[in-house]
């Protein structure tokens, strides 16, 4: 506990850095939202510029979304994931979509760089926040894609090693002996996305955590009355008519 | 029957000098913001011409409104699935190229240039980049068709006319235009808030404007790629959507919107409608050529007893009931039958109405003369100069039966003032006009005073908005006087 060099390195960044910034992000998530609710979206910059736009932010968000996803059922079900691992050909199939959709998120990202950079109305548009978000995008998925290249094969040792130090987290009881002995780029991978969870709730991140959700179930129209009335005379009948009083 | 209440609005395009004094109203108030600085929510468009955007009313470019498949309502922009897959990229969303580059002058450039052998100039720079720009277009480029004949034969309104109709429009030195003032149609079946994924639009209960709750709006701008009319706008700078407000503010306070004030050609009327909210599916559903007589049949009688208790059941205030009663918008819409609605294919049933304009009087030009082309005092409607085919492509869904009604409505009123006031046309003949114009002689003189003669009070009905009893639902209205008055504005800001 008291050593010091690499090990108190290792437990500030991967017991201590993981909990301060998963207790930011739920705190300045949740007191943004409820104080802040006006600023709580993207910017989105179709508007300005309609073309590029599609061809950076599509294969962006499809790609992230896909490697995201990966990364919680591996950390969810990691028997699963060896069991599905232990036929080769499962295994190349799954190593291969999710390399490619890591790709697709690498070159969707490049992509919105560029046109922030060269589109004058973009640039406009774009924060000192953004640049510092772009930059941490491109360790994290960069790195991302030299362990999946060169320390092979990720999705099985995610399960058996990154996944157990992931639920010592949860389970408030830390062990790093999992991850102490990974390889550097792992360790950035890591970190760097700790970084990522701290710093979001503070930038346009948060459009994550905000989905289209009523949208799907509700009906067509929105009505909203002042004060309130008695459910009866707001009338239940009308066309399609979803009702909110809530204002 | 449900009924509820509506503030709606006509716009007698005869009256309309095109002096866009509303539009500068309106900027004034509501859109000199940051990232605001493009958008008209109120404008005036030149027809025949192709309007703001560019060419708005072409839905095969916009995908603006609803349609009907297999026989179910459907937004043309999107579905729930197609929300959820085109989140990240809205392939309806119109760009600022379909708007214009808003710009302004350096003006400190005049006073601050060295002395030199030249005048000094304002140069236009962005209001986005701050950058200097060359100006290549504008909220009304095509103003009084812009001195070019490619805005008028652009115009989607053309679509149906013959090449002889097309050639009346736009011959030289017969060329004609008429303009068209356009505001949010605060509709009942608005697209706009059908399509918002976050539910930020919603239209209010008391008085049917449409408003977007700035807090909830995560400028997934959706709803202005719904909208066929192009009246909601996206903020470049706060990444959210806004829209025409119909000044609510001013109208709680008993006073007219700020476009509807400062009309010079006192074209707007502003009153209460009653409607039937349990018929609104219904009649959006109806075939083209039904959807104007039924959009009039959601409009009830104020005046009946029947309205008057379910109004009374619905919690609708007397005051607003006998606003109602004496809403002009009711006369023109419904007694008269001479407004109508604006591309009600699109069926938002936009609850803005326009009295279509008459053209002006016929005459044929052979070498050195002119002559009239109509022995009649006032020319054939059917002859008119704006071919009635391109009035009923934009109100009248294509359909040229209401269209003549109203017109010839008019020009009877005309033709029996006329006889009134002149006296060289006998009264009989102006009653025979009337008849056959299925009008009455009080209905044309009702017509006359409300076109002519209209007070302030008579143009803007505005009904009592009874927040006080919206209070009192929820706490006492003496407590809630001491708990509010002062406050703190903050400017739009965003995250990091």
């Amino acid at each position: 506990m008291f050593e010091i060099g690499p090990f108190l390195l290792d437990t500030v960044l991967f017991v201590v850095f993981p909990y301060v910034s998963l207790v930011v992000f739920l705190i300045v998530s949740i007191r943004r939202y409820r104080s802040e609710s006006f600023t709580y979206s993207s910017l989105s910059s179709q508007f300005l510029e309609n073309k590029h736009h599609f061809w950076g932010l599509v294969p962006f968000h499809y790609g992230i979304i896909v490697v995201l996803v990966g990364h919680v059922v591996a950390f969810l079900l990691p028997r699963e994931i060896l069991w599905w691992n232990s036929h080769p050909a499962r295994l190349y199939i799954l190593e291969g979509s999710a390399f490619v959709a890591a790709l697709l998120c690498m070159v969707g990202l490049v992509s919105i760089i560029i046109r922030r950079i060269t589109d004058p109305k973009i640039r406009i548009v774009t924060s000192v926040a953004d640049w510092v978000i772009f930059g941490n995008f491109i360790v994290q998925i960069l790195s991302g894609l030299y362990v999946a290249l060169f320390h092979s094969w990720g999705s099985s040792w995610f399960a058996s090693l990154a996944a157990p130090y992931l639920w010592s987290l949860v389970t408030l009881t830390p062990d790093i002996t999992y991850v102490t002995a990974m390889p550097w780029m792992v360790k950035l991978h890591i970190v760097s996305a700790y970084t990522m969870i701290a710093f979001a709730p503070f930038t346009r991140l948060v459009h994550i955590l905000v989905v289209p959700n009523p949208y799907l179930w509700r009906k067509p129209q929105v009505v909203r009355w002042y004060g309130i009335r008695r459910k009866s005379k707001r009338s239940t009948a009308e066309s399609g008519a979803f009702v909110d009083a809530s204002n | 029957m449900n009924v509820r209440s509506q503030i709606s609005m006509v716009f007698h395009l005869d009256k309309c000098i095109g002096c866009h004094t509303c539009s500068i109203a309106c900027k004034n108030i509501w859109t000199d913001r940051k990232g605001t600085e493009y958008m008209w929510w109120n404008n005036v468009e030149t027809k025949p011409g192709t309007g703001f955007p560019t060419k708005w009313e072409d839905q095969e470019k916009y995908r603006g409104g609803w349609e009907l498949r297999d026989g179910k309502l459907v937004l043309k922009s999107t579905s729930k699935a197609k929300t959820v897959t085109n989140i990240f990229h809205n392939p309806s969303m119109p760009s600022m190229d379909d708007y214009y580059e808003p710009w302004t002058y350096k003006y400190d450039e005049l006073f601050n240039a060295p002395e030199g052998s030249d005048q000094p100039t304002a140069r236009p720079v962005s209001m986005v980049t701050g950058e200097y720009i060359n100006v290549e277009s504008g909220p009304n480029w095509d103003d009084d068709l812009g001195g070019s004949r490619i805005y008028a034969e652009s115009d989607p309104n053309l679509k149906g006319l013959s090449e002889e109709q097309r050639q009346q429009l736009s011959a030289v030195e017969r060329l004609v235009l008429f303009y068209f003032p356009r505001i949010c149609n605060h509709c009942l079946n608005p697209s706009c808030v059908a399509s918002c994924p976050s539910g930020a639009l919603y239209k209010r209960g008391e008085d049917g404007i449409v408003l977007i709750d700035q807090k909830r709006c995560r400028g997934w701008r959706a709803c202005v790629a719904a909208c066929p009319y192009k009246k909601t706008f996206y903020n470049w700078s706060t990444g959210k959507s806004e829209k025409c407000v119909l000044c609510y503010p001013r109208l709680e306070t008993g006073e007219a919107p700020a476009c509807f004030h400062s009309c010079v050609g006192r074209i707007r009327y502003l009153g209460v409608l009653l409607y039937d909210a349990d018929r609104l599916e219904e009649v959006a559903k109806l075939p083209d050529e039904q959807l104007i007589d039924g959009h009039r049949s959601l409009i009830l009688d104020p005046h009946d007893p029947e309205v008057i208790a379910a109004a009374r059941k619905n919690d609708i205030h007397d005051s607003v009931i006998e606003s109602a009663q004496n809403s002009p918008v009711y006369k023109f819409v419904k007694e008269w039958k001479i407004a109508l609605p604006p591309h009600i294919e699109f069926r938002t049933l936009p609850m803005l109405f326009y009295v279509p304009p008459m053209s002006p009087v016929m005459a044929n030009r052979n070498d050195d003369t002119v002559s009239s082309v109509s022995d009649e005092f006032f020319h054939d409607i059917e002859q008119a100069r704006v071919p009635l085919q391109f009035l009923a492509n934009l109100f009248g869904a294509g359909h040229q039966g209401k269209l003549l009604y109203a017109l010839k409505k008019q020009k009877a009123v005309r033709v029996y003032r006329r006889s009134r006031t002149v006296g060289d046309i006998p009264m009989k003949t102006a009653e025979a006009i009337l008849r056959e114009a299925d009008c009455t002689v009080e209905e044309a003189e009702g017509i006359y005073k409300l076109t002519s003669l209209c007070t302030f009070e008579e143009r803007f009905v505005i009904p009592p908005m009874h927040r006080e009893e919206a209070i009192e639902m929820m706490k006492d209205p003496q407590e809630h006087k001491t708990a509010v008055g002062f406050g703190f504005l903050d400017p739009p800001k965003r995250g990091l």
